[in-house]
């Protein structure tokens, strides 16, 4: 009886002490890809990293600044395109919607989230490139802004439903209209929410790579426009990670390090943003 | 448009109008629906350019080993085997790991430690899967080819799944990446659904004079099951799904092979790789035919995840309220 109970503490502390094992390690691999970044990374990022075009092949040197220009281009581009989307649709599930067009839209919402980036790499293609008749920067925010639509639309409604009735029926009470409402009280006292989730959207697809291997497609030189095939980080660090040359792996890692670091500060500045509180507090 | 209808309504309706409800309704509305519409164009463009395969080749597209682009044959078999043995391998690496780590957040760690550890394991979660496979051919294919492979070779070389030789990349590598990639999907969810679990069912089971693992085992991770399980599909989908480090690591080679160290090919690879040199329709076609499959694999498992997941957490509330 005795030595059974002991027994039983034992694996108890025992199995308890694994499960803490576990939390340790996965915890300890985010540390050692940020390491190994920094480490391989940091050796070999320099000014022309950020300044310079690629060098032809088999010469050494040059950086990727068409890379971070395109980048900086397709993001934008595809936050114009998803987050009026994400947001607005977001509103209308919130404040608007009946329940069976509401339930349609969030249905579709998560089956999108839930689609693989390759999948609407394709989709894509059919859409904008076939009709365009080139890749181009426009595919690449298309593919990457409707990754973005329903983060920003999930988040938006959840986070305007968080909103006290007190301040809705306040607005009312004094006879503004629904959208005066929305506009001026609703949205404002949610916006830190709402903000933190397009940030959290943008950090998602700044590193996608899959959807832009045949949109954007990519590019040795800077290129002028949209409607050009368009260079993008994370696109030139798997080319450069698979190919053959020495100091083209030396840029992958830099374009890694610098691709990592963007995308865990807008991370860790949302959710900083969040946590500052909403600015009015839950039911 | 829906109050324009009979007389009594249509002054209401202009009313409204005036304060611009109705306007700010209808142009939401429009914005929701495009969402519906995207999703819709999805799969009719997936499911109309892949039309030239399905018919050609049927449903011995996904049993047929060749794929052989000169001569016009296209067989989808190494891709599903490869698709399949990476997330298996990629699921028994994490499942245990992931749930391991949830049961320390959920159970164990004070409140404080264990929103910091799930802070960094949310950042986990956004590392995008080009730097996995960055670090994958850099660091895990060398040990893969120098450390492990010899380890398991050595005795176990007997074994079909153990033979040689290694060349580094293959299902196994892409397996591990795979796994290092789902287990922030697996921690979070799971770590959610344990701290559902009502107050009660820990207290009942530690009063009856169960030991704190035994409570957590044999009540909290029972009661979790469902809610768990959606989070094993839920990471399940993201690994068939999972693009870039896959195709970095698995060594792009159209076989089914036994060993795990062998290379291979994933469906979500070859629509990467071959995807803009596709020459020809049916060669586009079947790609997207593979396009068409992922979407509907993941489709599938991400539906049951989500009711697994409700359920779970709807049962929690429902008995502590």
């Amino acid at each position: 009886m005795n030595a059974k109970l002991r027994w039983r503490k034992f694996v108890s502390n025992f199995m308890l002490a694994m499960t803490g094992v576990c939390a340790f390690v996965s915890v300890l691999v985010l540390f050692f890809i940020l390491g190994y970044l920094v480490f391989n990374g940091g050796a070999s990022i320099n000014w022309d990293f950020f300044t310079k075009l690629p060098k032809p092949v088999g010469e050494t040197g040059g950086g990727m600044s068409n890379a971070i220009i395109g980048s900086g281009k397709i993001l934008l581009l595809a936050s114009i395109f998803g987050v009026p989307i994400g947001f607005l649709g977001g509103v209308y599930l919130a404040e608007f919607s009946g329940k069976g067009m509401a339930s349609v839209v969030r249905y579709a919402a998560d089956l999108l989230n839930g689609v693989p980036s390759i999948v609407i790499g394709i989709f894509a293609y059919g859409v904008v490139v076939l009709p365009l008749k080139h890749f181009s920067a426009y595919a690449g925010a298309f593919a990457l802004g409707m990754m973005m639509i329903p983060i920003t639309l999930r988040s938006t409604e959840e986070f305007l439903k968080n909103v006290p009735r007190m301040l809705r029926e306040g607005a009312m009470a004094l006879g503004a209209s629904k959208w005066k409402t929305i506009a001026t009280v609703i949205v404002p006292a949610a916006y830190r929410g709402i903000v933190t989730a397009i940030l959290l959207a943008l950090a998602r697809v700044a590193g996608e790579t899959a959807p832009l291997l045949f949109t954007a497609f990519g590019n040795r030189f800077a290129s002028t426009s949209f409607s050009q095939p368009t260079a993008t980080l994370p696109v030139m660090i798997y080319t450069y990670a698979v190919s053959p040359y020495e100091d083209w792996h030396r840029q992958a890692w830099a374009a890694g390090l610098v691709l990592l670091g963007l995308i865990l500060i807008i991370n860790i500045l949302a959710r900083t943003i969040l946590s500052r509180g909403i600015a009015v507090p839950r039911s | 448009m829906k109050g324009a209808g009979p007389s009594a309504g249509s002054r209401t309706f202009f009313s409204k109008l005036r304060e611009g409800d109705e306007i700010a309704r209808l142009v939401t509305m429009i914005f929701a629906a495009t969402v519906v519409v995207i999703v819709a164009a999805l799969v009719w463009e997936l499911w109309t350019n892949s039309a030239l395969p399905r018919q050609k080749f049927g449903f011995h597209f996904f049993v047929t080993e060749v794929w052989d682009p000169i001569a016009d044959q296209y067989g989808a078999l190494p891709f599903v085997y490869g698709t399949l043995v990476t997330s298996i391998v990629a699921l028994l690496i994490a499942v245990p790991l992931g749930i391991g780590a949830a049961i320390f957040l959920a159970e164990l760690a004070p409140p404080r430690v264990s929103d910091t550890l799930q802070f960094f394991i949310d950042l986990l979660a956004a590392v995008p899967s080009v730097i996995y496979g960055l670090l994958g051919v850099f660091i895990i294919v060398p040990v893969m080819r120098t450390v492990i492979f010899p380890a398991l070779n050595t005795p176990f070389g007997f074994l079909p799944i153990f033979k040689g030789p290694s060349y580094g990349v293959g299902f196994f590598t892409a397996g591990i990446v795979l796994a290092i990639m789902v287990i922030p999907y697996i921690i979070s969810v799971s770590r959610e659904v344990l701290l559902s679990v009502p107050r009660d069912q820990r207290e009942a089971a530690l009063a009856l004079g169960s030991t704190r693992w035994e409570s957590t085992w044999k009540v909290v991770v029972p009661f979790a099951r469902t809610g768990i399980m959606g989070s094993i599909f839920l990471a399940l989908a993201r690994a068939l799904g999972e693009t870039m480090a896959v195709t970095m690591v698995i060594g792009n080679t159209p076989k089914v092979a036994a060993s795990l160290f062998a290379p291979g090919y994933s469906i979500a690879a070859v629509i990467a790789n071959e995807f803009t040199e596709a020459t020809g329709d049916l060669y586009l076609q079947s790609l997207i035919e593979l396009g068409l499959v992922l979407f509907l694999l993941t489709f599938i498992l991400n539906g049951l995840a989500r009711i697994l997941i409700i359920v779970t957490t709807q049962k929690g509330s429902g008995v502590a309220g």
